[in-house]
């Protein structure tokens, strides 16, 4: 108990003193997270709406398969991204291993199965409804995709914080391929490990809160830019 | 397509990684490095020789692995006989001693298997067993989990047959290994400087030293050109020339924690 309230202190005497290093981690915490889910979301939207507006043979099997690998294990999905791009393997020429973009590689792989399923399961709902309508009126199938993703936003912006969640404190994959290195690619998470091992608990404790507090805040954030949740939209 | 991938890449690459000098990676073991002391070198190393070393603290097992692919220019670690096989097979030109430290046995502050009074290790290490108090193993191929393996084969044992009632492998690195210890009250076999700098000793005391046989020696190899051609062999040649430097070698021997040596630093003058 004690150490909990030391942990509150450590992360309140961390932020007060804007300390450098934990605004260098943190902002490389946010830059990898939120580049992967803007890519993940680039590739995972525009998939999940074609989903739900295709029919076609194997559909269910797809759909069953894109369920699963929401449940990626980071650690397999950081091990495959390290040895694609280990400078012994077909990659290895790119020099990307241990860098913030291998970060983002491998937090991309695990965040757009999310982003893409959930992006299925709102618009499959709306596409019962806007159905006969989208037909009636012989729209393409890109167009249809279109007026679902738009209709669909809210949900949409739901499916995205969630893939954010799950990329901010994954540390899985990221202390494979960025390997934790001080001012390269130390974010929050590896941070936190890395307290842990020194049985630094207090500081680990801190890091861990100011994480959730950037959690919080992202999540707040795009509420507010977005307008949604607001009185007189409930 | 393959291209535009590959373009947006190095863009991305570009973007992220700032513009170094001279920069070099070197694999390192989680007990150089939660000693503290890359913290005090490598400030010096960037000031002396412009050269910023990007350090990645993992197993010696994992670090061997590292080079072997050639990921890393360099690797710091501690487990001679794998060294040795790994310059055999030419992974790395030589291996450089450059100092040693020392390990020690770590366990609950009443010695309940009373250690602390035996004259070696293979004495220390029976009283453990046949007491049956729990003992944490790190597990993981590292360098100190292979050191602790071979000292119970030195005492006549086999750690493959324990029972796991007292004989805990973890298969985690040094600092988690000395929470779980702490955490149950444990003995376990740690460097003495993990053991210096960890701040959650709970119970935890230092019960027994100084056998010559837990003499640590810490080498430094750097990766064959001739197995990976890319790799940075004249930051990772400045690196050792640094290390085994007169200042170097000072520096190692003057770094202290809480008023204790922990390295005593060996370099010969040429490899």
């Amino acid at each position: 108990m004690n150490e909990l309230l030391a942990g509150i202190g450590d992360a309140f005497s961390l932020l007060i003193a804007l300390d450098p290093d934990l605004l260098e981690i943190s902002s490389l915490s946010l830059q990898v997270s939120l580049t992967a889910v803007l890519i993940a979301a680039v590739i995972g939207l525009p998939f999940g709406a074609w989903l739900s507006v295709s029919r076609f043979r194997y559909r269910r099997s797809a759909i069953a398969i894109l369920n699963a690998l929401m449940g990626l294990p980071p650690v397999v999905v950081g091990l495959i991204v390290y040895l694609l791009f280990s400078r012994s393997s077909p990659f290895g020429v790119f020099n990307l291993l241990f860098t913030p973009t291998a970060m983002i590689i491998a937090q991309t792989i695990l965040v757009t199965p999310i982003i893409a399923s959930l992006t299925h399961q709102t618009l499959r709902e709306l596409w019962f409804q806007y159905h006969d309508l989208l037909i009636s009126m012989n729209a393409s199938k890109w167009q249809r995709m279109k007026t679902l993703l738009w209709e669909g936003r809210r949900g949409l912006l739901t499916a995205s914080l969630t893939g954010f969640g799950r990329a901010i404190g994954e540390i899985g994959a990221i202390m494979i391929v960025g390997g934790n290195i001080d001012h390269l690619t130390r974010v929050l998470t590896t941070a936190i490990a890395l307290e842990v091992g020194k049985g630094n608990f207090p500081l680990a404790l801190g890091l861990g809160f100011i994480l959730i507090a950037i959690a919080i805040f992202i999540n707040m954030a795009v509420h507010i830019l977005s307008k949604t949740e607001r009185e007189g939209t409930w | 397509m393959k291209r535009i991938f590959a373009a947006s890449l190095i863009i991305l690459n570009g973007l992220c990684s700032a513009a170094f000098a001279s920069d070099m990676k070197l694999a390192v073991t989680t007990s150089f490095h939660n000693s503290g002391l890359s913290a005090i070198l490598l400030p010096e190393v960037k000031k002396d020789l412009d050269l910023t070393v990007h350090v990645l603290v993992v197993g010696t097992g994992q670090a061997l692995n590292l080079a072997r692919r050639g990921d890393v220019d360099a690797i710091l670690v501690h487990s001679k006989k794998a060294e040795q096989r790994f310059v055999q097979k030419g992974f790395s030109p030589y291996r450089r001693e450059i100092m040693y430290n020392d390990f020690v046995l770590v366990g609950p502050s009443l010695d309940p298997a009373l250690i602390g009074r035996t004259g070696n290790i293979g004495e220390a290490l029976t009283r453990i067993k046949s007491s049956g108090q729990p003992f944490i193993s790190r597990g993981d191929d590292s360098g100190t989990h292979r050191k602790e393996v071979s000292l119970w084969k030195i005492s006549g044992f086999t750690p493959k047959k324990f029972s796991k009632h007292w004989y805990k492998p973890v298969g985690a690195g040094m600092g988690a290994a000395l929470n779980t210890a702490s955490a149950m009250n444990a003995y376990i076999l740690t460097d003495r400087g993990s053991w210096l700098n960890f701040k959650n000793k709970q119970e935890l005391k230092l019960l027994y030293w100084g056998d010559e046989i837990l003499y640590n020696q810490y080498s430094y190899l750097p990766v064959s050109t001739e197995k990976h051609p890319h790799v940075k062999m004249t930051e990772a040649i400045e690196l050792e020339n640094w290390l085994t430097s007169s200042k170097g070698q000072k520096m190692i021997a003057e770094f202290r924690i809480k008023g204790e040596q922990l390295f005593v630093p060996n370099a010969k003058s040429s490899p």
